[in-house]
């Protein structure tokens, strides 16, 4: 009965997202499907990954977008698109869903009985990412700090050009 | 997740004043039908938490007001009751009669959602604070983290109530509002992720109980350790910048963009922003007690026979009496020294801080782990300090946008 909320929470909010006109509108709906996963992940008992989600989406990324709406547009709509690129994004969409759809149906995972459910404590979470998955933890450290920098570098660049 | 943990909890002290809140909370919930109980259960906690904190924002709020007019050399309100103590009263009959203006060109819906996700949010997090003994209305694993993720949604809702409004202070005091948040939350973060390095727990309850007993007469409290001390410092002046008051209070700058991001709400919706706003100060104050100040523990080995929640409240006072005294004490700050001050200062301090509690906890107990743990708070402090002030103060200010 939950899943079947949130689920339609998620959806909805996806669908949102993508159709309606104002941006800052699809922003928000789109915060309303990261909500839901979240909840989703909540529901499933991992309890790091929905709150992750909370923090890193709704937290973040929601707001980086924002701003990015809010820095580069002046009343937040645009345009109606082209038909022919409605056509190709159609296309694109069938393709990776049909995709995917493909791949998960013919995957040995659903013909498998779901092992027993392993209760994820925090702790074993940070110990496997402190320990095992410490050198990807690092280098994805490492490459978000390169990136940020870069950032940081382009925008002063454009700064020290106005007059 | 351990909905009811109350039932499952066992007295670990006996005293019946501790314990009060608990066991009447039992007794209601015995009453009722067997499959209703753990609904009814989390809807008392709820109410609790509800009715608590809503009533200390009635008492913080002529505190403020009396304080800061103590600061300020005049009188606060004093027409209202005995000495103006049933202002509250006043205000929320005030805000509640007030007519709800909403601009013609907003928009409406998000215009309405904005003020009731901030408070949703705002009281969210109160269910991972233990506010005493076997008082919390969930005892997360997470529970740090949902604390701060939880968090993060009053910046969605600070956008949603800015944008929505049509007006550009508001909007820019959203956008000032947002930058400082997301700002100021690593230093905030970094500077808690001490405590979960030292307890190696995220949930509150276990952070607590890892910081009760004494050596002598002193608490085993992590502010009393080096990188303890440090890392509250950083965590409160976080605290106060997350919460946007002074003198962290650019969003609402009235003397610049009038009152930021609710400049277009009245009537209730205005005291909802308001008490968001407090709310948020409170739980941010309680997570700091939580983590650096030992929770409900007693600060004295011959005062634990006061109740748990008592010292959790007391703490939370003293606290909110500090913000109050600071925000009468300091001018507001600038955004360049705003922005500067968190990235380079606080964050490096709170980066420097991981490795000095890293330190703490490797090396033997004795006064070499104090010396070095002492040396690398306070020489960072003493060089970075030094180099923000000869950098700052002494040039010429260079006014680019505006001469």
């Amino acid at each position: 009965m939950l899943f079947t909320i949130f689920a339609a929470l998620t959806v909805a909010g996806a669908v949102a997202a993508i159709s309606l006109r104002n941006l800052v509108h699809s922003v928000l709906s789109l915060i309303l499907a990261f909500a839901g996963l979240a909840a989703v992940y909540l529901l499933l008992g991992a309890q790091f990954i929905g709150f992750a989600q909370i923090l890193v989406y709704v937290g973040a990324v929601a707001i980086l977008i924002v701003f990015t709406i809010l820095l580069t547009r002046n009343d937040g709509t645009f345009g109606h698109s082209s038909q022919a690129s409605w056509n190709l994004g159609a296309l694109i969409v069938i393709a990776v869903f049909g995709t995917l759809a493909w791949a998960i149906h013919s995957s040995t995972a659903l013909h498998h009985a779901p092992p027993p459910q392993p209760e994820a404590t925090m702790q074993q979470i940070g110990t496997a990412l402190m320990v095992r998955f410490a050198l990807p933890l690092e280098v994805i450290g490492l490459l978000l700090t390169a990136a940020l920098i870069g950032a940081a570098t382009i925008a002063l660049h454009e700064k020290q050009e106005r007059p | 997740m351990t909905a009811l943990s109350y039932n499952s909890l066992h007295h670990s002290s006996p005293q019946a004043a501790d314990q009060i809140f608990v066991i009447v909370q039992h007794w209601i919930v015995g009453h009722a039908p067997v499959g209703l109980q753990p609904l009814l259960a989390i809807l008392l906690s709820v109410v609790a938490i509800v009715g608590g904190f809503g009533l200390l924002f009635a008492i913080t709020t002529i505190l403020e007001r009396k304080g800061l007019g103590r600061i300020q050399n005049r009188y606060g309100p004093n027409r209202v009751g005995f000495f103006g103590s049933l202002q509250p009263i006043a205000d929320a009959i005030k805000s509640l009669t007030k007519e709800d203006i909403v601009p013609q060109t907003a928009d409406k819906l998000v215009h309405l959602l904005a003020p009731i996700l901030l408070v949703l949010a705002a009281f969210s997090v109160y269910a991972v604070l233990p506010v005493g003994r076997n008082m919390v209305l969930v005892n997360l694993d997470a529970g740090v983290l949902f604390f701060f993720a939880i968090g993060s949604v009053t910046e969605v809702a600070v956008f949603m109530a800015g944008w929505s409004s049509r007006n550009k202070y508001s909007l820019l005091g959203a956008m000032r509002a947002i930058a400082q948040m997301i700002s100021y939350e690593v230093p905030l973060i970094l500077s808690s992720l001490t405590v979960i390095m030292a307890t190696g727990s995220l949930s509150t309850v276990s952070i607590v109980e890892k910081q009760a007993g004494y050596t002598g007469i002193l608490p085993h409290w992590f502010i009393f350790t080096p990188w303890g001390f440090a890392g509250f410092v950083l965590f409160m002046i976080a605290a106060t910048a997350e919460s946007n008051r002074s003198p962290f209070d650019l969003p609402e700058g009235e003397s610049e963009i009038i009152a930021g991001y609710y400049i277009e709400y009245s009537g209730f919706k205005f005291a909802l922003f308001f008490l968001g706003e407090y709310l948020g100060m409170f739980a941010i104050s309680g997570l700091a007690i939580t983590l650096f100040l030992g929770g409900w523990n007693a600060p004295l080995p011959f005062l634990t026979w006061v109740p748990s929640y008592l010292w959790f409240f007391a703490k939370l006072l003293t606290l909110i009496v500090a913000f109050i005294w600071v925000r009468g004490t300091l001018p507001r700050l600038r955004m360049d020294q705003l922005m500067n001050f968190a990235w380079k200062f606080m964050l490096p301090m709170a980066l420097l801080n991981l490795i000095t509690a890293a330190v703490w906890h490797f090396m033997p107990a004795g006064p070499v782990r104090w010396l070095v743990s002492i040396v690398l708070v306070v020489v960072p402090y003493t060089v970075l300090g030094r180099n923000q002030m000869h950098k700052g103060h002494l040039e010429k200010r260079v006014y680019r946008f505006a001469e």
